[in-house]
Order: structure tokens, then C-alpha cells, then sequence
């Protein structure tokens, strides 16, 4: 059967520390935000379709910044679209995460030299927490990506952070 | 109908208006046309009967550097199934061209993009302002001489 009723098997009290239960629950429900901007953004679809199935990690998409937990930079950033991504992320409520995806989004990728047009990476405008390398990444390398963001969730405290 | 027969009939014409015709143009033979009367012209080329040249399949600027802009268009007529490419040459000081977004409907975003990237003016346009670009952009960055500017809004371009 499943993992607890093994390791418990009488009563059913669970003895935690607070951030551990609470990290658990939000690193099992990584919202994404519904929002691509390039190939990658396919690929991203691929991960979040019956053959990669993403909602095995709890990773679904809202279609809004306010439900979302961390934004997927699924792509390349022209100028005209990164002030509209900082609008997003600015809307999204805390704590929040970023996964740049992609060469374009990490660094430019092959429009770092010509491309005037194009922002030489996303972290120009707001901070990124994995970057995920790849032109375009497989949706395995998306995949790892968000387990290393449910990794660095599992390891931070929401009770030590600073009081409100 | 071939090429030298579309330039005979637009000679007769529009006489000087039809500058010239490189007839073994590769890889499609082309007519140079005088830009102000780029309107007229294409108006006929749709209207003739023999023409009747009814789709605009692509409307292209260039730089030739050296301060000489084009526009080219690609015609396609399917009542009779022949194509002609028309060329229109202007200089940075003066980029003006007649618009033929009242000929073909398709010219409108097409002479958009040319006015976005090359800074070429088309006369006569609707609604004549960027398309790709933001519209706080400077410069038109298909241009040989652009030079990609520092910043934008803040954000650093450069690598």
C-alpha cells in the first residue's frame, strides 16, 4: 500500500516540525502560471500532457499570477515582453519562484549577440530561482527542474522568516 | 503572360513611370517602378483584364546600404496563374513610397513591418505605426547603420 500506513502502523499521531509539514504541502502543490512564450512553451504543454504528467508532482496550471507558485519562463524575452513579465510576477503572492527554461530565457541563446530585440536573460528583470538549460529543454530536464525547486522549498523555513 | 509582356503593357501605360525591367533577374525577373506611382501601377496590374494580378503574395523592405532602401513585391495572379515582382528604390532622405494598402488589403501589416524595421514611409497608409516593435521604440533596426542602443526602459540590451 501507500508509505504511511507502513511506517505507522499503530495510532496516528505524527510528530513534525511546523516548517517541515508546511514545506511539504507546498512543495506538493507547485502551481504553475498558464504562460509561454516560445518553443519552449510547447515542450512545457508536452511535460504538462498524459505522457510527462506533471500533476504527479502537484505541478498544474492556473491561469492567473494570483494562484500560481512559480512562473515557467517557457521561452525567449523580447524587451517588449519583459516589462509585462515583471507585471506577473509582481502579481503573484509569496513566496514565489521562478524557473527560467531555456537558453533564451537563461542567457539570450542565440540572440545574445544580434538580437536586439531580446533580453540576454530573464534574471535582467526579476530573480530566478532553477534555471533549466537546453534549446529547447526535454520535458525530463523540466521535470528535474521542478523536483530541484521542490528541493530548495524542502529546505527553506516560512516560520523563521521575518516576522510580518 | 510572360514578364517582357506584363513590362510592354505597363510601358505603354505609365511611360515614365516604369523605369526598367531586368528580364533575367534571378531567381525571378523583375520591374522597377518609380515609388510615388507605385499606387496607380499596382492598381492596374489588379484591375487589367490580361493582369488581373489579384494577390500581393509578399511586400519586403531592403537595405542596399549606402543609404538606399527598397520595397519589393511579389504578385501573383490566379486567374492566370503568372507571378511579376515589382521593386520600388528610395534613399534614406527621402523614404516615401505610394501605399498600396487600397489595392491589396494584405499591404497594410506588410508596409507596417517595412515602416517598423526599415523606417520606409508609405503614402496614403491607413494607419501608418509600428507593428512588431514597442511603439516607444528608437530607430529602425534592420537598417545596415543601426546601432543597437544601451538600454531599453532600463533594462541593459547588450550581453
Amino acid at each position: 500500500m501507500g508509505l504511511l500506513d507502513q511506517r505507522f502502523e499503530n495510532g496516528n499521531v505524527l510528530i513534525t516540525s511546523m516548517d517541515t509539514l508546511l514545506n511539504w504541502a507546498r512543495l506538493s502543490s507547485v502551481w504553475g502560471m498558464q504562460f509561454g512564450l516560445a518553443c519552449c512553451a510547447i515542450e512545457m504543454m508536452a511535460t504538462g500532457a498524459s505522457h510527462y504528467d506533471l500533476d504527479r508532482f502537484g505541478t498544474f496550471f492556473r491561469a492567473t499570477p494570483r494562484q500560481s507558485d512559480v512562473m515557467i519562463v517557457a521561452g525567449t524575452v523580447t524587451l517588449k515582453m519583459a516589462s509585462r513579465i515583471k507585471v506577473l510576477y509582481d502579481q503573484m503572492s509569496e513566496p514565489r519562484y521562478v524557473l527560467s527554461m531555456g537558453s533564451c530565457a537563461n542567457c539570450g541563446g542565440p540572440y545574445w549577440e544580434h538580437g536586439y530585440h531580446v533580453l540576454k536573460g530573464v534574471d535582467r528583470v526579476i530573480p530566478v530561482d532553477v534555471y533549466v538549460p537546453g534549446c529547447p529543454p526535454r520535458p525530463e530536464a523540466l521535470m528535474e527542474g521542478l523536483l530541484k525547486l521542490q528541493e530548495k522549498i524542502r529546505g527553506e523555513s516560512l516560520v523563521k522568516r521575518k516576522s510580518a | 503572360m510572360i514578364p517582357q509582356e506584363v513590362f510592354n503593357s505597363l510601358k505603354m501605360r505609365f511611360g515614365d513611370g516604369i523605369l526598367e525591367a531586368t528580364l533575367d533577374g534571378v531567381p525571378n525577373p523583375f520591374i522597377r517602378v518609380a515609388p510615388r506611382q507605385m499606387k496607380e501601377v499596382a492598381l492596374f496590374l489588379r484591375d487589367d483584364e490580361h493582369l488581373l494580378f489579384d494577390v500581393l503574395m509578399c511586400l519586403s523592405g531592403v537595405d542596399y546600404t549606402g543609404g538606399k532602401l527598397g520595397v519589393v513585391y511579389h504578385l501573383h495572379s490566379m486567374t492566370h496563374n503568372h507571378k511579376i515582382v515589382l521593386k520600388a528604390d528610395v534613399t534614406v532622405e527621402d523614404p516615401h513610397v505610394a501605399s498600396v494598402e487600397s489595392v491589396w488589403k494584405t499591404a497594410n501589416w506588410h508596409e507596417r513591418e517595412a515602416f517598423d524595421l526599415y523606417g520606409i514611409v508609405f503614402d496614403g497608409h491607413s494607419d501608418l505605426r509600428r507593428i512588431l516593435l514597442p511603439d516607444d521604440w528608437v530607430g529602425h533596426p534592420l537598417r545596415k547603420d543601426y546601432q543597437v542602443p544601451e538600454f531599453y526602459n532600463g533594462m541593459k540590451v547588450p550581453y
